[in-house]
């Protein structure tokens, strides 16, 4: 069997699996407390991504646009982009705004730094200047996440300072959902540690239903703690296929903070590797009531392994939440097939075997930069019992009579991927019951006589 | 707290009777604004999506193409190839040499995959700044492969949705004339601007077929390129949704003679009074008494049922922001009918004359606004207190997050609308939101 990326046959992309990297910017922007995210570039960008956003969030999102025309298309955008600013900070009055270039304007060359500066020195609004952070996304180079570790470094770049150690943490855990992020500082408070963690969409895209609605809602990591992750005692990065330039690292070389990179703690033994350097950090032991939670998802695990046993699964996605999810399934007994992504940081393959490493089984096919065309045509040789990943598996999930277990982002056909829960044991604890009711039921469903016990 | 409508929109909102009408429209989008408008490829994106059986490459970056997979509701009762989401994918290279020799090489690849009966070429924002000349890769593959393959002009930042509409038209006229068109019925039309969302336009063709209407072409809705081909075969032009194809209508009218009629298929008056514009149209006693009869036997049976609902939903307040303006006329008499009040109507790319219509029909103190964004339509809704908004995907969050009901009147939705059916899933939708009792927990009402 060939084990060339089915990429290098074909020009074409059929229903890719990424999205635009100023997307991810956006996303990571809305992380901010009090921000705005801004795209420059042409009006439908930002309609389209809004739209794209919405649909998964249910919450408004308002993603501003300098709406460039012909003329700003052959002039420069420097005007639009200027009277934008200054129409957002009078509307929203925000804290900051987050700017992502596009396609458009990263082709005319705008220099958005130089146009920035001089907006600054011209400014003479009422109130303070808004801080104003600017990132590259063009989409013809990386995918979402790129555009989104590279918002995250933008702000730490634009806002953290050096300076006595202040003993926070920094966690930056790339694109989860508020469900993740919200356990995740309750897993931080159970060490009794103070962690930053940027960017925080826990409450900006999952907020409450409210008697008046703020035009910027409530939430998201604050300018101050930006700032105060300079002088932080370390930072855990999530993602094994992170370039080398992103947050942690800056704040590394720039403010001296030790930078720990580990997998998304899918799973157990991810989890483990978290929590243990949790511990260390805190210098506590690992709270009681993680450790119950674990034993109650081993219990689970003895449970249900029979209906998993010899099962397997193909997956796609963001690089490191296929990483992650390949680790847990790997651990569960559900055999992961074929990798993909439209990612291409070119690290996949390594670290899927590293978080494979010591389990049994063949390892997968990995591919980096493939397209659903080309995962549907793998899937079908290689005929899993699931398939895990976000909605857009779906038509692929349908044509081969098989369960979608649903994680990540989009989820687009279902209500509720704000609060799908992916890390630390108790993610681990849904995502099993998830998958394993799917299978049982698929089970059920195709069965003549149709049990109702197990 | 700053006022939510900026100075330099303040002409683009319009209160009925508090002033003569008067109203700015068609204009760029304010920077800074977030608009509620999409771009120049989603309109050309959104009316040539539905032609089933053809290839729809989006040359550029990745973002425009993923997008629009899939988006729209547009039914098909053959092929799907439109369901697809193909593009060139454009990388760093491409933008620094050039895009055309994957364009080229990525077109021959699909057509050689899928056997398209034609293929659409959309250009997006870069495509022109980087000096792709689309037509002549266009011309070329069409001559090497035998299939018409079309560029659309789509570049994003070169007008709005409406300029994206004029785009996809004429691309699919250069499609119209190449079809035999023999045979075809005296009593003959196209049906121009229905997309077919949930099985709409085949609801529309049982009428026509039981008035003894011949449908040639359906643009686009369950579309095919042979049917375009031949569609100046008909005799007449059924234009619905005055934006999307009406400058393909112009055309057929310049080049073809075809007279063109205007209608709409929402709600109960709007959608009669269309099936007897084309009767009239035929001048056939015969052809009108069976329309009559069709227009009786279906309102015997709408009618009762909507009573039913009417009697939650009279009094109640409506608010109407949608893409297109034509859509908010039949929208306003539909919430007429059932005995609701719309007080905010509104549309992305409406003209002078839409609002203008609008402004006369609809009541003392209601606001008409062109290219609104959330920051307005918030304040519109909680000034007018509203019980429901009838938008697309961008707008129900803002609904829901002031207690407000929703509809979803866009081309994402999953519910027909048109046609008499449609009426009665409307009502059912308006009421199923508006009388839910989740808004008794909502803060604002509680
Ligand atoms: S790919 Fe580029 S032009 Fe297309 S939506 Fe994304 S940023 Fe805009």
């Amino acid at each position: 069997m060939s084990k060339m990326p089915p990429r290098a046959n074909y020009t074409s992309t059929t229903n890719a699996c990424k999205l635009c990297k100023p997307l991810g910017a956006c996303l990571a922007f809305r992380g901010v407390a009090g921000s705005v995210s801004f795209l420059h570039g042409s009006q439908g960008c930002a309609t389209y991504m809004r739209r794209y956003i919405i649909s998964h969030f249910n919450e408004p999102i308002d993603i501003a646009s300098s709406a460039l025309g012909e003329k700003d298309a052959v002039y420069g955008g420097g005007r639009n982009l200027k009277q934008g600013l200054t129409n957002v900070s009078a509307k929203y009055q925000p804290k900051l705004i987050g700017i992502a270039t596009t396609c458009l304007t990263e082709t005319i060359g705008d220099d958005v730094k130089m146009i920035l500066s001089e907006y600054r020195r011209d400014y003479n609004g009422d109130g303070e200047l808004p801080v104003l952070v600017a990132v590259s996304t063009p989409s013809y180079s990386g995918s979402h996440m790129e555009g989104f570790h590279a918002a995250v470094r933008g702000l730490v770049e634009a806002l953290s300072e050096g300076g006595p150690r202040n003993g926070t943490l920094n966690i930056l855990p790339g694109l989860v959902s508020p469900a993740d992020l919200r356990h995740l500082k309750s897993i931080l408070a159970a060490f009794g540690l103070n962690g930053t963690i940027l960017p925080d969409i826990s409450d900006t895209l999952d907020g409450p239903a409210l008697a008046d609605c703020p035009l910027i809602p409530e939430g998201g990591t604050t300018i101050e703690a930006i700032k105060g992750m300079g002088r932080a005692d370390a930072t855990i990065e999530f993602g094994l296929t992170l370039p080398d330039d992103t947050g942690g690292p800056y704040l590394k070389a720039r403010c001296k903070v030790a930078n720990h990179r580990l997998p998304m703690p899918v799973g157990i033994r991810a989890s483990d590797r978290f929590f243990t350097l949790l511990a260390e950090l805190s210098g506590q032991p690992i709270p009681q009531a993680l450790q119950a939670s674990k034993g109650r998802l081993i219990d689970a695990l003895v449970d249900g392994h029979k209906y998993l046993a010899g099962k397997t699964a193909v997956l796609y996605g963001e690089e490191d939440l296929v990483v992650g999810m390949a680790g847990f399934l790997a651990e569960i007994g559900v055999r992961p097939v074929l990798c993909a992504s439209g990612g291409q940081s070119g690290r996949f393959k390594a670290a899927i075997d590293e978080v494979l490493a010591g389990l049994p089984g063949e390892s997968p096919e990995v591919f980096e930069g493939m397209d659903f065309y080309e995962i549907a045509e793998r899937a079908e040789a290689l005929k899993p019992d699931l398939i895990v990943g976000h909605s857009k598996g779906y038509s692929l999930a349908r044509k081969l009579g098989i369960p979608l277990i649903r994680v990540g982002f989009p989820i687009h056909d279902r209500i509720g991927g704000q609060r799908i829960l992916h890390l630390g044991y108790e993610g681990a604890q849904q995502l099993f019951d998830l998958i394993t009711n799917e299978l049982i039921r698929a089970k059920q469903d195709n069965s003549p006589v149709g049990y109702s016990y197990m | 707290m700053p006022s939510a409508i900026f100075k330099e929109r303040q002409d683009q909102i319009h209160r009925k009777g508090e002033t003569p009408f008067a109203i700015d429209c068609d204009k760029e989008s304010l920077a800074g604004a977030v608009s509620q408008r999409a771009c120049v490829f989603c309109g050309s994106r959104v009316v040539l999506y539905p032609i089933a059986d053809a290839l729809h490459l989006v040359h550029g970056p990745i973002g425009c193409a993923v997008y629009t997979w899939d988006i729209r509701g547009a039914l098909s009762s053959g092929p799907e190839l439109h369901r697809l989401s193909f593009s060139t994918d454009l990388q760093e290279m491409d933008v620094i040499f050039g895009g055309e020799k994957k364009l080229y090489a990525a077109l021959i690849e699909l057509i050689d995959r899928h056997s398209p009966k034609a293929a659409f070429v959309y250009s997006t924002c870069i495509v022109g700044l980087i000096g792709d000349d689309l037509k002549a890769v266009c011309a070329r593959v069409a001559a090497e492969k035998g299939i018409p393959v079309l560029p659309v002009q789509s570049e994003g930042f070169k007008g709005n949705k409406r300029a994206g509409y004029e785009a996809a038209c004429d691309a699919m006229f250069q499609l119209v004339g190449t079809g035999d068109t023999t045979g075809i019925s005296k009593h003959s039309i196209n049906i121009l601007g229905d997309f077919n969302l949930a099985g709409e336009i085949w609801m529309i063709r049982e009428y026509f077929s039981r008035m003894g209407v011949e449908v040639v072409a359906n643009i686009t809705g369950d579309g095919r390129v042979g049917d375009i081909q031949r569609c100046h075969g008909a005799a007449l032009n059924v234009v619905q949704c005055s934006g999307a194809t009406m400058h393909l209508a112009r055309m057929l009218e310049d080049k073809y003679g075809t007279p063109v009629v205007r209608v709409s298929y929402f709600g109960i008056e709007d959608m009669a009074e269309s099936l007897y514009t084309v009767a009239r149209f035929f001048d056939d006693p015969e052809m009108l008494a069976r329309t009559r009869e069709l227009v009786r036997e279906e309102l015997s049976l709408l009618l009762p049922e909507l009573e039913r609902f009417k009697k939650d939903l009279a009094g109640k307040k409506a608010a109407i922001y949608v893409g297109g303006a034509f859509k908010a006329f039949s929208l306003v008499k539909a919430f007429r009918l059932l005995g609701m009040q719309v007080v905010m109507v509104g549309s992305q790319t409406g003209t002078q004359e839409d609002y203008q219509e609008l402004a006369e029909i609809t009541d003392e103190g209601t606001i008409i606004v062109d290219d609104s964004n959330p920051l307005e339509l918030t304040s519109f809704l909680k000034e007018k207190e509203v019980d429901i908004l009838v938008g697309g995907v961008k707008e129900r969050p803002i609904a829901y997050k002031l207690g407000v009901a929703f509809c979803d009147h866009n081309h994402e939705r999953k519910e027909a609308l048109a046609g008499f059916a449609g009426m009665l899933n409307f009502a059912r939708e308006v009421h199923g939101s508006v009388m839910s009792p989740v808004w008794q927990f909502v803060p604002q009402k509680s």
